[in-house]
């Protein structure tokens, strides 16, 4: 008997300005693990994630958990306990480290502090400090610690590790690692080593369009595909 | 000295009047985008019906305690007004500006036009205590206490602001928005219950600064608001668009220069020196005093 998926996505289309940037996408997200969203650069992963979250027009349907969601004001699909890692980390640079954790509790649970705490002590330790004084290595561990202050069923998470010093993308994988045992991602990532390591299923995005639904290590085994579709040749090693 | 000392004093007096209308209209336009050309009305319809109020509180026999009371009426008049017009007319046009910008000026010519209609064109005489209209000496300079007020009025609404941005939910809430809107409802956050009351604080506190105008200058009269309202945008660009602090500060940068270049340069050089001092700021600091952080 076929399971129902967390999210199931069809006909997903986004017009920004004058550029048509999804054509009607359709994928499924299953519960559990991790789920990599791949292409090439401007191919639309992000306005996918965008556009789960009604963050951009959009037109199409969105289920999750067997709800339709693209009726709803972003924040009240947040409220369906999804949250949100963007690409630029997007922390309050104004408010402290305390102070953007505390605005992410969204009151549906006890805020997971420990967890977080536990996951990155350094946003105790500064936890005064005003974000946009911080690395962007320290920026990133707070998105994601925003994220985990709940107990989310999915975490749209968007390249995590763009931009961090090889270290910090070993860091960061970890944790992925461990919220992936937490709770189902949706993860847009560039690094196939960081993909290889804690995704279990990769869509492929291409103009527009999911051309490829599969296992990860089905892709990024097969160097001509991961060639094909991502322009890249695969990685086989660890997350740096 | 003496001359300064009551410049300068009643230089801080019309500060705390520009902060009034300011704070509101800073807060607005940092965290929604709106550019609210009715927001001087919010003052003159707060300053009318603590007037009106005032007339029908024979009972409260004290003037003091009169005119509290009616103030406390015209501040939730205009909070109430402030919400209604947030509601009604500013919520169908979140992002598109120049719709915004229509509607706002719009209400403005209507709404003064309707106090028009219902009070006269005419000034009215405002109710101010005797002991508001009687002076103090500071170093020799006879200061109204109405001026002493009206600044205490600012301060006190300046600290409660602040309190409640830093200290409370939806000030954290505010704040964050002014930075970054669109992650706020990332976060699960309904932004649209921060947006009204933001309206209802700039109502609450352009409504107060009508009263303390009317304090000043012993009557009131439609036109008022749009007057101070024009003063008030050069303050909230000279501040930053949403922050407070910058607000504060712009304020009594340009109710001081005003009066300083009126008596010592020549009167109505106060407006033109304003005006420069926007476009020095404009070309050396764009963002204002305060950048774009609420508080």
């Amino acid at each position: 008997m076929a399971t129902t998926p967390l999210l199931a996505v069809e006909d997903l289309d986004v017009h920004i300005g004058e550029s048509h940037i999804l054509h009607g996408i359709g994928f499924e997200v299953a519960e559990g693990g991790v789920t990599a969203l791949l292409g090439r650069n401007g191919v639309g992963k992000t306005t996918t994630l965008k556009g789960l979250l009604g963050l951009v027009e959009r037109s199409g349907s969105v289920r999750f958990d067997g709800r339709e969601l693209t009726g709803l004001p972003t924040h009240e699909i947040v409220q369906q306990r999804i949250a949100y890692v963007p690409e630029d980390r997007e922390v309050f640079s104004e408010l402290t480290v305390a102070e953007n954790l505390r605005l992410a509790e969204r009151g549906d649970g006890e805020p997971r502090y420990d967890l977080v705490h536990d996951l990155f002590p350094r946003l105790q330790e500064r936890s005064r400090q005003r974000a946009g004084t911080m690395s962007g290595g320290e920026q990133q561990m707070l998105s994601l610690g925003r994220a985990l202050l709940n107990d989310n069923r999915l975490l749209l998470i968007d390249e995590p590790t763009k931009g961090l010093a090889p270290n910090l993308v070993t860091e960061v994988a970890d944790v992925l690692e461990r919220m992936s045992e937490l709770t189902t991602s949706l993860l847009v990532e560039q690094n196939l080593g960081v993909v290889r390591r804690i995704a279990h299923h990769a869509l492929v995005l291409d103009h527009g369009e999911v051309v490829y639904s599969g296992g990860v290590d089905e892709l990024l085994d097969d160097p001509a595909r991961t060639r094909d579709l991502l322009g890249v040749g695969s990685t086989s090693g660890g997350s740096h | 000295m003496t001359v300064f000392v009551l410049l300068t004093i009643t230089g801080l007096g019309l500060a705390a009047l520009y902060f009034l209308v300011a704070s509101g209209l800073s807060l607005i336009f940092g965290l929604m985008d709106v550019l609210n050309f009715a927001h001087g009305v919010f003052l003159t319809i707060g300053a009318y019906a603590t007037w009106w109020s005032a007339q029908r509180l024979d009972l409260i026999g004290e003037p003091t305690l009169r005119l509290v009371v009616a103030i406390a009426i015209g501040m939730a008049v205009g909070a109430a007004v402030a919400v209604a017009v947030e509601v009604a007319f500013i919520r169908p046009l979140y992002g598109q500006h120049v719709g915004q910008i229509l509607v706002t000026v719009g209400l403005a010519l209507a709404l003064t036009a309707l106090l028009r209609a219902i009070f006269t064109p005419d000034a009215r005489a405002f109710p101010v205590p005797d002991w508001m209209g009687d002076t103090t000496s500071v170093f020799g300079a006879s200061i109204p206490n109405s001026r002493f007020v009206g600044i205490a009025a600012a301060v006190a609404v300046y600290v409660g602001l602040m309190a409640f941005l830093k200290r409370t939910r939806y000030g954290l809430i505010i704040r964050a928005g002014v930075e970054n809107r669109a992650m706020v409802t990332a976060l699960g956050i309904n932004v649209t219950r921060a947006f009204t009351l933001v309206f209802a604080i700039g109502g609450l506190a352009a409504a107060l600064g009508g009263a303390i105008a009317g304090t000043y200058a012993t009557s009131i009269n439609p036109e008022q608001g749009g007057h101070l309202l024009i003063f008030a945008f050069i303050v909230v660009i000279i501040g930053g668009l949403g922050s407070l602090r910058g607000a504060a500060i712009a304020s009594v940068l340009v109710g001081l220069l005003q009066q300083y270049a009126n008596f010592y340069a020549l009167v109505g050089a106060g407006d033109l020196i304003v005006v420069l001092l926007l476009a020095v700021v404009l070309l050396l600091r764009p963002q204002g005093i305060g950048g774009r952080a609420a508080a």
